[in-house]
């Protein structure tokens, strides 16, 4: 960051959020306002007609709904990885995106969230999920249902993400609140909670912090190996796979690296964040993807053996039906996109250029779609009765409900890029004489004083 | 009894380097700090302002089991209910072990961490008198921009004292000195 002050940082990073909002950042909210209007219309239009509004059958009873509730989960990954597990391994570079991650993380959840939700058709119902005395019996949930567990998973991983941000958040808001007058400063007030920047408070809050950090770790990993037991705890032919545990959690990470690049390169180039979110961050992600990409791709070729292997037919013949059934257009597109499309970043020059990365994020999140698609619809499309075999694609609905959660996450993203900043300030300011070209040496409190005064 | 307004004398300081030694310096002078505020966590702080070790991971350590507790309770009573109490629906599971200790790990986990995350966020709120809406005052608009503050009470304090701080501050290379009632 050159010879940036801390006054520079507030800045550069409080002033998108003070400046007024630009066409472009207009044009972004109404096109998601408008996606997520429609979602909504679809999701009414499940409620009114029920789901016989999607083109679920018997033979394929889990379908589009999941497909996308796991693709998001597994995107809501990345945020927490990079502000805990990063925070826990030192990793300095993470002070550039976390804000924004773990940002995209609960947005993400919050869409993912809406599948299982509303996926009855009978939304009013959900309390059902919950364990209370109840009238029906009492009918108490099943304790030894992993969609039960994922209630619990996901419900936790949402409530820690969202109170991970905000904590880091709020000084942040009182440096906003600072500088804000009139009615803003009363509502950055508000959120800002009466921070001071005491140095107790600052003490206890990076003791909650670090806490935070040591468990959402475990956390993370659970949430989605939870998700992979949805699956995995079945007796579905290529459900019930042992591997399925890490090969989720890999793959989650994956896709949620490539949503934050996605997010990332836009978000430096509109707010004109180059300095902070550098080629140095994209670089590190990219070597994220790239190695979990390569653990996808490897669990995807065990998966092969192990069908094989097990000398079961009807395993193998899922596999089969995966390459070479009706779906075979899925699997190509899981492959291409997934395994070999970020072998490019072995290379330098493409690990660090913007375009390169920009497109390999969205190819990454197209194949991390169909990854979902091909283990969930080809697995059920060809059973073991073949009079019921079936073929199964979306209705316009349930694509509706899909586009509108693109609406939602990107209206939420976008509020959030005008209301906080973007970059954790706080954190930011911390490393800056720790490293880089204003290091103060290995014990920057004996440094001599004289000429940083000068500055 | 206490005063109902505390004046306070405070000095800002440009860098945190500067503000380590005017600590230094005041401790050596036996000077009574009130509180110092900087605009992010200055490390070796803490040590040097003699601040005990914070103790909210006991507090996380005491919801998480709270959480375990909740979780593994919960559900043996009502694994437990549903059998023993007349008139709930019976949870039958075909072959299976009815009390089965590793299908309850994954929501134990859940709720011990949910339960030690929410403990210690809230307490650490209370703890630091925050909230949503509430209004500490604050000292400087600059202090959670670049400045660092070195602020002392001065009620009861005689002119001759209050003399002595500013010294200090002019010593220290203080770039600004205030006085405010909060």
């Amino acid at each position: 960051m050159g010879h940036k002050t801390y006054h520079d940082i507030t800045e550069d990073l409080v002033g998108p959020t003070e400046a007024a909002p630009t066409k472009l950042w207009m044009l972004g909210v109404i096109i998601s306002v408008s996606l997520f209007s429609f979602g909504i219309f679809s999701l009414c239009w499940t409620f009114y007609f029920g789901i016989g509004a999607w083109n679920l059958n018997r033979t394929i009873g889990w379908g589009y709904d999941i497909t996308n509730f796991v693709w998001w989960i597994g995107i809501g990954h990345a945020g927490t990885l990079i502000s805990a597990i990063l925070l826990l391994f030192r990793q300095r570079w993470r002070t550039g995106v976390n804000r924004a991650a773990e940002a995209m993380t609960i947005f993400a959840v919050m869409c993912a969230g809406l599948f299982p939700a509303t996926h009855t058709g009978r939304p009013w119902f959900d309390f059902f999920m919950f364990p209370y005395p109840n009238t029906r019996g009492p009918l108490w949930v099943n304790f030894n249902s992993p969609l039960l567990w994922d209630l619990f998973a996901i419900s936790t991983y949402f409530t820690i993400s969202l109170l991970f941000w905000y904590t880091g958040l709020v000084p942040d808001f009182a440096t906003v609140r600072d500088r804000a007058k009139g009615f803003r400063k009363k509502i950055y007030s508000f959120f800002a909670m009466g921070w001071t920047g005491k140095a107790k408070h600052w003490q206890r809050w990076e003791y909650l912090s670090l806490i935070l950090a040591g468990i959402a770790t475990p956390l993370v990993l659970s949430v989605h190996t939870i998700v992979s037991f949805d699956f995995a705890t079945s007796v579905i032919p290529g459900w019930h796979t042992t591997i399925f545990p890490p090969y989720f959690v890999a793959g989650a990470i994956f896709s949620g690296f490539a949503m934050v690049q996605t997010l990332m390169i836009i978000t430096r180039k509109l707010l004109k964040l180059e300095q902070y979110i550098t080629i140095n961050h994209i670089e590190s992600m990219n070597k994220v993807i790239l190695v979990t990409g390569t653990m996808v791709g490897s669990a995807y070729l065990i998966e092969l053996f192990i069908s094989w292997y097990s000398g079961y037919i009807y395993e193998q013949f899922a596999f089969y039906n995966r390459i070479l059934g009706p779906y075979y257009w899925a699997y190509i597109g899981m492959m291409g996109c997934n395994v070999l499309a970020p072998q490019v970043f072995w290379s330098k020059k493409i690990r660090t250029s913007i375009w390169w990365t920009f497109f390999m994020s969205i190819f990454v999140n197209i194949g991390m779609w169909f990854e979902r698609f091909v283990i969930i619809v080809t697995s059920l499309a060809k059973d073991y009765l073949p009079s019921s075999w079936s073929y199964y694609w979306p209705t316009w609905v349930e694509i509706g409900i899909y586009v509108g959660t693109f609406g939602l996450f990107f209206t939420c993203y976008l509020i959030f890029v005008r209301v906080a900043p973007v970059v954790a300030i706080a954190e930011v300011k911390a490393i800056l004489k720790q490293y880089g070209d204003q290091y103060l040496g290995p014990d920057a409190t004996e440094a001599p004083h004289e000429e940083h005064a000068s500055h | 009894m206490a005063a109902k307004y505390k004046d306070v004398l405070f000095g800002l300081y440009n860098d945190e380097t500067i503000l380590m030694k005017a600590i230094k310096t005041a401790k050596a002078k036996h000077l009574d700090i009130m509180d110092v505020y900087t605009p992010f966590p200055v490390h070796g702080l803490d040590p040097l302002l003699g601040l005990e070790e914070s103790r909210l991971h006991i507090v996380g350590f005491i919801f998480g089991l709270l959480g375990t507790l909740t979780a593994l309770c919960g559900i043996s009573f009502i694994f437990g209910g549903s059998l023993l109490f007349e008139g709930d629906w019976p949870t039958i599971f075909g072959g299976k072990p009815y009390w089965s200790l590793p299908a309850f790990i994954p929501i134990t986990f859940e709720l011990t961490v949910l339960f030690c995350g929410i403990g210690m966020t809230v307490v650490f709120y209370l703890i630091c008198g925050m909230g949503f809406g509430v209004d500490n005052p604050v000292l400087h608009d600059r202090i959670t921009d670049d400045k660092f503050c070195i602020a002392f009470q001065t009620n009861d304090m005689d002119d001759s004292g209050v003399d002595e701080l500013k010294g200090f501050f002019n010593e220290t290379g203080a770039e600004e000195v205030h006085t405010k009632q909060i």
